[in-house]
């Protein structure tokens, strides 16, 4: 695994399995399931879906999802966005999973991007987005 | 912050503290500039000089600012260690999704072509 960033999170693993075996682990909601959380997940573009997980202090253990692109087999693309009023407001985050056939299997990777707030001001309607502020963030902690 | 297995929870004091635009801007100031007092960070912040002090409290009380008296002034720098809980966070989320890679492989093993 790449080491996290404050803007994203990669995992990246070869798998000895057809990338069409993969994509139904991460399309079926069963599947899904079984290795990621209890899911209404259907393979439709634009489609919103929610994964849930026990509650817990600070958090109702929602999180809202719409699926933004949907290549099969190859890309799956959704928002990732926990809910709740608890939760961070206007926290957006974006999963993309690639699947790239290789020797011996698939190589899936997985990109969790976007652990920037973009915060909407309702009197402005605009969006203040947080990415040139994280990369400061980032100067800041290389003095760590 | 949750270190049980599953989606971590966030560090919310830290992103409501930096949910205002203007104290966000203070803060990434003293991070480009280094430390400095009110009456510097008042010059680039647009706001006034009461609002910049009280943007340096709470982000004070956050931990993410921390001051220096020096005589009749004070000098504020911006503290790396007030980040601490959301880097926590996101290494948690790392976590939470090798583990998730750890179950899909194994499901995977078990399922037919």
């Amino acid at each position: 695994m790449t080491e996290p960033t404050l803007e994203s999170i990669i995992v990246e693993r070869v798998m000895p399995h057809s990338s069409a075996k993969i994509w139904r682990a991460l399309t079926e909601t069963t599947l899904l399931e079984q290795w990621l959380m209890h899911n209404d997940f259907q393979a439709v573009l634009g489609q919103q879906f929610e994964f849930r997980r026990p509650s817990m202090p600070g958090w109702n253990g929602i999180t809202k999802c719409q699926v933004l692109s949907l290549e099969p087999p190859e890309r799956l693309v959704y928002t990732w966005n926990p809910a709740g009023e608890d939760a961070i407001n206007g926290l957006k985050t974006l999963v993309i999973w690639t699947l790239t056939p290789v020797e011996g299997g698939t190589l899936l990777r997985m990109e969790h991007s976007g652990f920037t707030l973009a915060r909407t001001n309702a009197q402005k309607g605009t969006l203040h987005g947080w990415t040139g502020f994280f990369k400061s963030l980032e100067q800041l902690l290389t003095t760590l | 912050m949750s270190y049980e297995s599953g989606v971590p929870n966030a560090p919310n004091e830290i992103f409501k503290t930096l949910a205002d635009p203007n104290r966000r801007a203070v803060f990434e100031q003293l991070i480009r500039e280094g430390e400095q007092n009110v009456r510097s960070l008042t010059k680039h912040a647009g706001i006034s000089q009461p609002a910049v002090s009280k943007h340096l409290s709470i982000l004070k009380q956050a931990g993410l600012v921390r001051e220096r008296p020096q005589g009749r002034a004070v000098h504020y720098s911006a503290n790396p260690k007030g980040l601490t809980p959301l880097m926590d966070w996101i290494n948690l989320y790392g976590v939470f999704w090798k583990n998730s890679f750890d179950k899909l492989e194994h499901l995977l093993d078990g399922m037919q072509e």
